[in-house]
């Protein structure tokens, strides 16, 4: 009584705030975030599905990232929430995910072409199938082009380590007279590729999470210290408390910055927005002592356990994921796919008329050939969300003076054995 | 036109009437077989059924959420831990420096929640009085200054933080004000210092036309005679404010200071949205902080959360209690006057 109590008053609260009601029988409701222009695109193929299939009436409810991240979870605690969800918070939300296994025609193709992803989203040991990657993200770095060129900076080559980008992005600074040389997204995760590739480990060999060690700490110097000298932007990481992101697209688009690393889901917001303002190129990661690693990840459509129209959710997700659909998925998002068959296909024509667009896809696919062993773990093991956390939160109060950098890593490795104890409950 | 009127009247009470008479005599007998307690009851257990549905529950269930721990949402879920949140966030070896403390964000929320606490609620009180007696004096189109004063009012904290945002921001209005004037540009809301000014500068701008509001109608009820007595006595204005206008005014002064108390401590909202607690931790403030500990970080910790907003709501009922005791003395002492 008490737990359907306290659930109902959950389920009331988190649907009312993100204006969302569960779906009638016969109707698969779909939770849906865009970065760019894949709202558009998945219901104009939801549109199509629809024709193909008048007994089923799928409703996209387009909401903001946010609304994914905090309001998503208290639906699914309370066993409400939609049918179908768009996530990046893959792991930690596993419990809730629908098996699709007896509801998709063809397990074993849903396998072969998505198996690869599947631990990043279904509970460690299980052999469910959860749903596939809308998309495989790689994080990385974007130069803006014509700045270096105006201020006759040439761009670092292939192997530039941190130090060059952040040199060379300096003197585009001093020369075009910009508010900063270049900017992180304020977020674990972006930090975390350039952490690995200063030697970064953050997995212990039971699997929990290992101290923080030197490759943290190399780089979160480097970090600090570039947002002292004023090269990397104050703005984007003390302008907020905890956790919170902040992306720098908007002083990247406005060119406001010579560099911005992010991730391959830039692009189309990129393109779309910069049109032929400026020219700019992707650059992959670039290198510390151990290599020049990104971070894997995407996000990943999810069937949801508590749908009432399981049957439906598979065929909405049978169609969804077939290969001409991803592909087509792929092309207009300009998104990578996950698909294994589209991979080994090719011929995929992204359909942008910028160049900077197929120039940029080409070098994020060329840069996944460099994701270190202790980068690619990432993304399936379970913690991840603790240590990032603990990351943005302490960094941020070092770059605000409120921390020194010794004492920000002992709170980060408190923060997250709090966290993990108290998850372990 | 006047018999119009009253047909018109007697026409609209008729259902009313009908009604009426129709509980009449249920009422009497309830009445009679209750007494007028159980009435009271009777006509009180509505309010009382929606106050404890929606206040006392959530009230009690807050409280059994703190002695839980966990990550799951569930209450039947949670495994029991009793004292332990509240331990972890009283647990300090020096409460004036945060950093001495297990929890070292939730004691920075406490220190700024503090200072911004005097701060807007001194400067709100002083700026609401001067805008009060300003708003009282005759002036050319008093009723459009008055809404002018009142409007961010009625204004979505949201919004509030949005516009002052745009004004604040790197390249926003203020700091094209200066570069036009000549001056240099500075990044407010990166400065600790400034963040926090810019914190409680909105929050006054936000807020101060209520509790102006407030203090105008106290001031429009002070008799005009008194003031008329002291002109012709020759007194001075200062005298005046402070020996008339004060003291008469205190009663209503009272309410503004416990009321702008009682908000300033549960701050987010605009300060959210316009620093998102930065720089750092500058004007990170409780309720921001059991957000980010509940709802907004990626491992949530619902029962730290509410173990804080525990603390918090102590707070806000020792504040509730000395309001209501000045006011009783203060309706005392009006009685006598």
């Amino acid at each position: 009584m008490m737990k359907k109590l306290t659930a109902t008053a959950l389920a009331a609260l988190a649907i009312g705030a993100a204006g969302i009601v569960p779906g009638q029988a016969g109707d698969v409701r779909v939770m849906w975030y865009s970065d760019g222009v894949e709202g558009e695109v998945i219901q104009d193929i939801l549109n199509r599905f629809m024709q193909e299939n008048p007994g089923i009436n799928v409703i996209l409810d387009n909401v903001a990232y946010k609304v994914v991240q905090e309001q998503l979870q208290i639906q699914l605690e309370a066993g409400q929430g939609p049918d179908i969800a768009r996530v990046t918070n893959l792991k930690a939300l596993a419990d809730h995910w629908l098996d699709l296994t007896p509801y998709v025609k063809d397990p074993d193709y849903w396998r072969a072409n998505f198996g690869d992803q599947f631990d990043w989203m279904r509970p460690d040991g299980s052999s469910i199938i959860p749903g596939f990657m809308t998309q495989i993200t790689l994080t990385g770095g974007f130069a803006n082009k014509t700045l270096f060129e105006q201020a006759g900076v040439e761009l670092p080559g292939p192997k530039a380590t941190w130090d060059d980008w952040a040199e060379a992005a300096a003197k585009v600074q001093a020369s075009q007279q910009l508010p900063a040389a270049f900017a992180i997204d304020r977020s674990g995760h972006r930090i975390s590729g350039p952490n690995v590739s200063y030697g970064a480990n953050y997995i212990a060999a039971n699997g929990d999470p290992a101290p923080v060690d030197d490759g943290v700490k190399t780089f979160a110097k480097k970090l600090v210290d570039w947002t002292a000298e004023g090269k990397h932007s104050k703005e984007v990481w003390v302008s907020a408390a905890g956790s919170t992101y902040r992306a720098a697209a908007d002083d990247f688009i406005n060119a406001q910055i010579a560099y911005y690393y992010s991730g391959s889901w830039q692009i189309a917001n990129l393109s779309t927005k910069i049109g032929d303002a400026f020219d700019w190129v992707a650059t992959g990661s670039p290198c510390g002592t151990a290599g020049c690693s990104g971070l894997a990840g995407g996000a990943a459509l999810v069937g949801i356990k508590y749908t009432k129209n399981p049957e439906d959710v598979g065929k909405v997700m049978d169609y969804l994921a077939s290969e001409p659909i991803v592909k087509e998925f792929t092309e207009r998002t300009l998104f990578l796919p996950a698909h294994k068959g589209v991979i080994a296909k090719g011929g995929i024509d992204f359909k942008s008329d910028d160049p900077n667009v197929k120039a940029a896809l080409n070098k994020f696919v060329e840069a996944s050939g460099e994701i270190l062993p202790n980068a690619a773990a990432l993304p399936a093991w379970k913690w991840a969300s603790a240590y990032y956390g603990a990351l943005v939160t302490r960094i941020s109060q070092v770059m605000a003076g409120e921390l020194s950098l010794e004492e920000a890593y002992q709170r980060m490795d408190e923060d997250i054995a709090d966290q993990v104890a108290q998850a372990k409950k | 036109m006047g018999s119009l009127k009253r047909n018109i009247g007697a026409a609209l009470a008729a259902p009313v009437t009908a009604a009426a008479a129709l509980i009449d005599k249920p009422l009497r007998a309830w009445q009679s077989a209750t007494g007028t307690g159980g009435m009271a009851t009777f006509f009180l257990a509505p309010n009382m059924l929606i106050f404890g549905i929606f206040v006392l529950f959530p009230l009690v269930v807050n409280f059994v959420y703190s002695m839980t721990g966990g990550t799951a949402l569930f209450l039947p879920d949670r495994p029991f831990v009793g004292a332990e949140h509240y331990e972890r966030l009283l647990d300090c070896t020096d409460y004036t420096d945060p950093r001495s403390c297990k929890d070292d964000q939730f004691w920075i929320a406490v220190r700024n929640t503090a200072l911004f606490v005097v701060l807007q609620v001194g400067l709100m009180t002083v700026v609401a009085m001067i805008t009060a007696l300003i708003l009282n004096r005759d002036l050319r189109a008093r009723s459009f200054w008055r809404a002018v004063f009142f409007f961010p009012v009625l204004l979505s904290p949201v919004v509030v933080g949005l516009i002052w945002r745009w004004i604040l921001q790197r390249e926003g209005l203020l700091n094209f004000m200066l570069y036009e004037l000549g001056g240099e540009p500075v990044v407010w809301l990166t400065d600790r210092f400034w963040a926090f000014a810019a914190a409680v500068g909105v929050s006054i701008w936000a807020h101060v036309g209520f509790y102006a509001l407030i203090l105008l109608a106290g001031l429009q009820a002070i008799p005009r005679d008194l003031y008329e007595a002291a002109e012709m006595d020759g007194t001075r204005p200062g005298r005046v404010f402070w020996r008339i206008t004060l003291p008469l005014l205190a009663p209503n002064l009272l309410v503004v200071i416990v009321l702008a108390l009682i908000r300033a401590v549960q701050i987010f909202d605009e300060v959210y949205v316009l620093t998102g607690g930065g720089p750092g931790t500058s004007t990170l403030f409780l309720t921001q902080y059991i957000y980010e500990v509940g709802f907004a970080s990626l491992l949530r910790n619902p029962g730290l959360a509410a173990a804080a907003s525990i603390l918090m709501g102590a707070v806000l009922v020792v504040l509730t209690l000395i309001q209501l005791n000045l006011s009783r003395r203060n309706s005392g002492k009006g009685g006598g006057r």
